[in-house]
């Protein structure tokens, strides 16, 4: 670029070549960043004006007038209730696959040889492959009354655990829905890490628990909170295991949302509780990030 | 102190998987000592300097440092520290958190670890650089940085592994020099790893040079230079040509051999042999000429371009020589060659 304007101030050639670069950058970039804007975007804004709006009680037809009425609704009545239990379960959720993935992703970056951990990789992605309900259904047919958990009890003498159509039914099967989804960022993160930092932090008088503190643990934050974003915002939104696997008291938001949208035909008031993960989650992000997460990135 | 020993290695051997990596090596580290392991890659120096930092286990043998057997003790319990090859700095935090990494683990005080922190930031010419991150340093600084780190604990020995390899030549002979003068300031014992000889000459108050998991020759710059005992260490350190001749396998440093064109006398005092030039390279400071023996061996002569050497004229390729030397310039080696 520095021949780019030569003695006589006249623009040589490397002017149109950054030019052509600048349209080749534009044409390459415009087709996501439209469907971005157009289809992600557009939409979420259509939601959020959306929870605005009201339904009219007697024609059942939507009201364009803008109103928090939906909101005060959300806030009273049975939605608190629906909307803590789907936050906790989605907590707990997360930190049983943060508990459960980080040694075995820690084994499989650190520990496995390169055979194993190839395979072990595979293990991990395979049950991705496999149906959602499929998953779920097989999960149904451990849990419920009749089902193997209660019959493997049985058989070692211990008392039935009947968990089935319980909010510990719905635990278990996220916890394992999600599993593949915290294990592989941590995975990454954990590969990422030269072994040498790790030497370096013993060679400099730490003990392993010290050196995991302060050495492993911030660098692998950042996949920590990748995994913890998917298994946080899928439990958020689901509303398929609570219906298949859950009991009188296991409606979650993603639920709320289904029945006001399909059964309810209240249109606005479902937006609004849409409103409520999308929330959840940009709290989240911002604690993330003023606790540091990010800063390794 | 005195003359006690900062590092004492006996016996000790190494196995990865079916390869021996080291084979039964005994070897003793003077307090206070700049000592270098030097040899080509794959000759088992660096898993020897793993071992004193406690990085490997030994097979066989025991490592003591000033009297005390570490054998068994884990690295975060050994009062050694290591200047990485690839520095291993933390990324996640500034310069002068990482120099008092060891200190706040050992738990010192935040004032205290932050005085010392700078003073060691001070040694190695780095001051204001506390707040940086690594990946805003260049890999001098960051080089300086690994090394305030490693002292500022004050171990007893500082292990260094290769640490100017990822430098460029210029800045590699800056930091030479400032390690040298930095270990005799502060006077710990070093015991540095390399594969370039020049830098072992340049710093090492000794060298051992090590080959394919055995220690070959333990001596000072001058003696593993000037009286090499094998044939490796002839030609690891510098260049050297080794011949056999009545039987006995001797070496010839390039610079002690004589060229003499068809016409020159030879001196009474030399033996010489004849031969064709096959080559002649110019490297500014020196001509290097390589010539073929007719007696089948090829040697490289040196001399020097310093205008001296006009009475004798640079020998040109294809040429006919006489190649002589001085007999008490040929000396014997340990070991056969090939």
């Amino acid at each position: 670029m520095t021949t780019s304007v030569d003695a006589r101030g006249r623009r040589g050639p490397h002017v149109s070549a950054l030019a052509r670069t600048r349209w080749r950058t534009a044409f390459l970039l415009s087709p996501p960043l439209l469907w971005f804007l157009v289809i992600y975007f557009s939409s979420l804004g259509l939601m959020l004006v959306t929870s605005f709006w009201s339904v009219n009680g007697f024609t059942n037809l939507v009201d364009h007038h803008l109103t928090g009425q939906n909101f005060h609704q959300i806030a009273t009545g049975a939605y608190p209730a629906i909307i803590g239990r789907t936050v906790l379960l989605a907590a707990l959720v997360t930190i049983t696959d943060v508990v459960v993935a980080f040694p075995f992703a820690y084994a499989m970056a650190r520990v496995a040889s390169r055979r194993t951990q190839r395979l072990l990789l595979v293990a991990v992605l395979l049950p991705l492959w496999a149906s959602y309900l499929a998953k779920v259904f097989a999960w149904t047919s451990i849990l419920i009354n009749g089902g193997a958990l209660n019959w493997t009890f049985n058989l070692i003498g211990l008392p039935s655990p009947n968990l089935g159509f319980t909010n510990g039914a719905m635990w278990i099967v996220f916890c394992y829905i999600w599993l593949p989804y915290m294990i592989v960022p941590i995975y990454g993160a954990l590969e990422r890490i030269p072994s040498s930092l790790l030497d370096a932090s013993a060679d400099l008088g730490a003990p392993w628990t010290a050196t995991f503190r302060r050495v492993m643990l911030p660098l692998v934050l950042p996949g920590l909170v990748a995994g913890s974003i998917f298994t946080f915002s899928l439990t958020l939104g689901d509303y398929v295991t609570p219906l298949l696997i859950g009991g009188a008291n296991s409606t979650l938001v993603g639920n709320a949302i289904y029945e006001n949208l399909l059964t309810g035909g209240n249109l606005p008031l479902a937006a609004a509780l849409a409103t409520v993960p999308i929330a959840v989650m940009v709290v989240y992000l911002l604690v993330a990030r003023r606790l540091g997460a990010f800063e390794a990135l | 102190m005195g003359d006690q020993s900062a590092i004492d290695i006996r016996g000790v051997a190494k196995s990865f998987a079916q390869t021996t990596v080291l084979h039964d090596i005994t070897l003793e580290i003077r307090d206070g000592e700049f000592f270098t392991m030097l040899g080509p890659s794959g000759s088992g120096k660096t898993t020897l300097l793993r071992m004193v930092a406690g990085f490997e286990s030994p097979d066989a043998g025991t490592i003591r440092l000033h009297g005390d057997d570490v054998t068994q003790r884990p690295a975060h319990l050994r009062p050694v520290n290591t200047v990485f090859q690839d520095y291993a700095l933390f990324p996640h935090m500034d310069v002068v958190t990482n120099v008092e990494y060891g200190l706040r683990v050992a738990g010192v005080g935040r004032e205290e670890r932050r005085r010392k922190a700078e003073a060691a930031l001070a040694l190695v010419r780095l001051e204001g650089f506390a707040g940086r991150r690594p990946a805003q340093l260049s890999g001098g600084q960051r080089q300086r940085v690994a090394l305030a780190r490693a002292i500022v604990n004050e171990p007893s020995v500082l292990l260094l592994d290769e640490p100017l390899g990822a430098l460029d030549l210029k800045l590699r002979q800056e930091m030479q020099t400032e390690l040298k003068a930095i270990q005799r300031r502060i006077g710990i014992t070093f015991l540095y790893v390399t594969h370039d000889q020049e830098e072992a000459m340049a710093m090492s108050d000794r060298i051992a040079i090590m080959n394919q998991g055995v220690i070959e020759q333990v001596g000072s710059p001058q003696e593993v230079y000037e009286l090499p005992a094998t044939a490796f260490v002839a030609s690891f350190v510098g260049t050297s040509n080794v011949i056999v001749r009545r039987g006995r396998t001797q070496s010839l440093r390039p610079e002690r051999l004589l060229l003499l064109g068809p016409s020159m006398i030879a001196p009474d005092d030399v033996t010489f042999e004849w031969g064709n030039v096959v080559d002649v390279v110019y490297l500014g400071m020196v001509t290097r000429i390589f010539v073929g023996l007719d007696g089948g061996d090829d040697l490289v002569a040196v001399q020097t371009n310093d205008g001296s050497s006009t009475g004798a004229p640079v020998p040109r390729r294809g040429d006919r020589i006489r190649v002589a030397w001085r007999p008490e310039d040929a000396f014997d080696l340990e070991t056969a060659v090939v």
